[in-house]
């Protein structure tokens, strides 16, 4: 597309059919004035991996908060403020150094958006989907997360209605950081498991 | 441990990761869906699941927005009212 408009790029095939979805169900009342720009900005600048971040810091410093995590993954999650679509039914598995947890959904693309936003391309691409069961320990290696051999590794896939969130191990060394120090450890990767702190 | 962030980008979603949508249609796309889970479905994501699961088996290779589209498209296909005619264009 050219800066001064004059030429803008003729719209793909798929932007054409994504323009007749848009004005078919505006015409039929389903999608309120702004509505498209809100969702987007919503999801681009205000749900994604800080508030899991957040999350897994305030389990790292308050035990009781860790229980009510592990024990009940949405309400807990929902202290801190966040919930909603595609994230009603959260269950939260602990990295120990004898378990190491990562997530995937094999059919499609299920995550747990409140606490980690919209899923990146390499999640929902065919290679991470297969892959992540047949051979995780392979996958995880080629994706920089290196294991000891004796850990145990297990794969969550993500069900109709359940997501999963990792809760990485606190890094060692981190005694004296606050919670919003911690929370700025916490790594995207480290909460979907294919990568360590 | 890797060594200690900056917090200045801490609450931005795409610290650790790629933007969430490439292009406009994209999150057209994805809002589209959204309003349709909500206004037709009365938020069931269900029946849109299934119809995106369907869409990534037809064609595993195809981008992912792409079959996103095809799954909201077959969705639509299944409310009551005219569908997307002017989708092909004839």
């Amino acid at each position: 597309m050219s800066a001064d408009g004059h030429h803008p790029a003729p719209m793909s095939p798929v932007e054409q059919r994504v323009a007749a979805l848009e004005a078919l169900l505006t015409e039929r009342g389903l999608v309120p004035e702004g509505f498209i720009d809100e969702i987007t900005r919503r999801y681009e600048s205000e749900i994604g991996p800080m508030n899991g971040a957040k999350v897994v810091a305030r389990a790292w410093v308050d035990p009781g908060y860790k229980r009510r995590l592990l024990a009940e993954g949405a309400a807990a999650i929902a202290e801190l403020g966040f919930g909603g679509a595609e994230g009603e039914h959260m269950v939260v598995v602990e990295n120990t150094p004898a378990v190491h947890n990562v997530i995937v959904c094999t059919l499609c693309s299920c995550y747990p958006w409140p606490v980690l936003g919209l899923p990146p391309a390499w999640y929902k691409d065919p290679p991470y989907r297969a892959r992540m069961v047949r051979e995780p320990r392979a996958l995880l290696a080629e994706m920089g997360c290196q294991l000891p051999g004796d850990a145990e590794i297990r794969v969550w896939d993500s069900s109709a209605e359940v997501r999963y969130l990792v809760l990485p191990e606190r890094p060692a060394g981190t005694e004296g950081m606050t919670e919003a120090q911690l929370a700025g450890l916490v790594t995207r990767d480290s909460m979907i498991g294919v990568a360590r702190l | 441990m890797s060594t200690p962030l900056s917090l200045s980008g801490l609450d931005l979603p795409r610290r650790n990761g790629e933007l969430a949508f490439d292009a406009p249609w994209q999150s057209t796309v994805f809002a589209l869906a959204a309003a349709v889970v909500e206004h037709s479905f009365a938020g069931d994501r269900e029946p849109f699941r299934q119809q995106l699961i369907k869409a990534v088996a037809a064609e595993p290779g195809r981008p992912y927005w792409e079959s996103w589209t095809a799954a909201l498209e077959a969705l639509v296909q299944t409310l009551p009212g005219p569908g997307p005619a002017a989708v092909s264009g004839g």
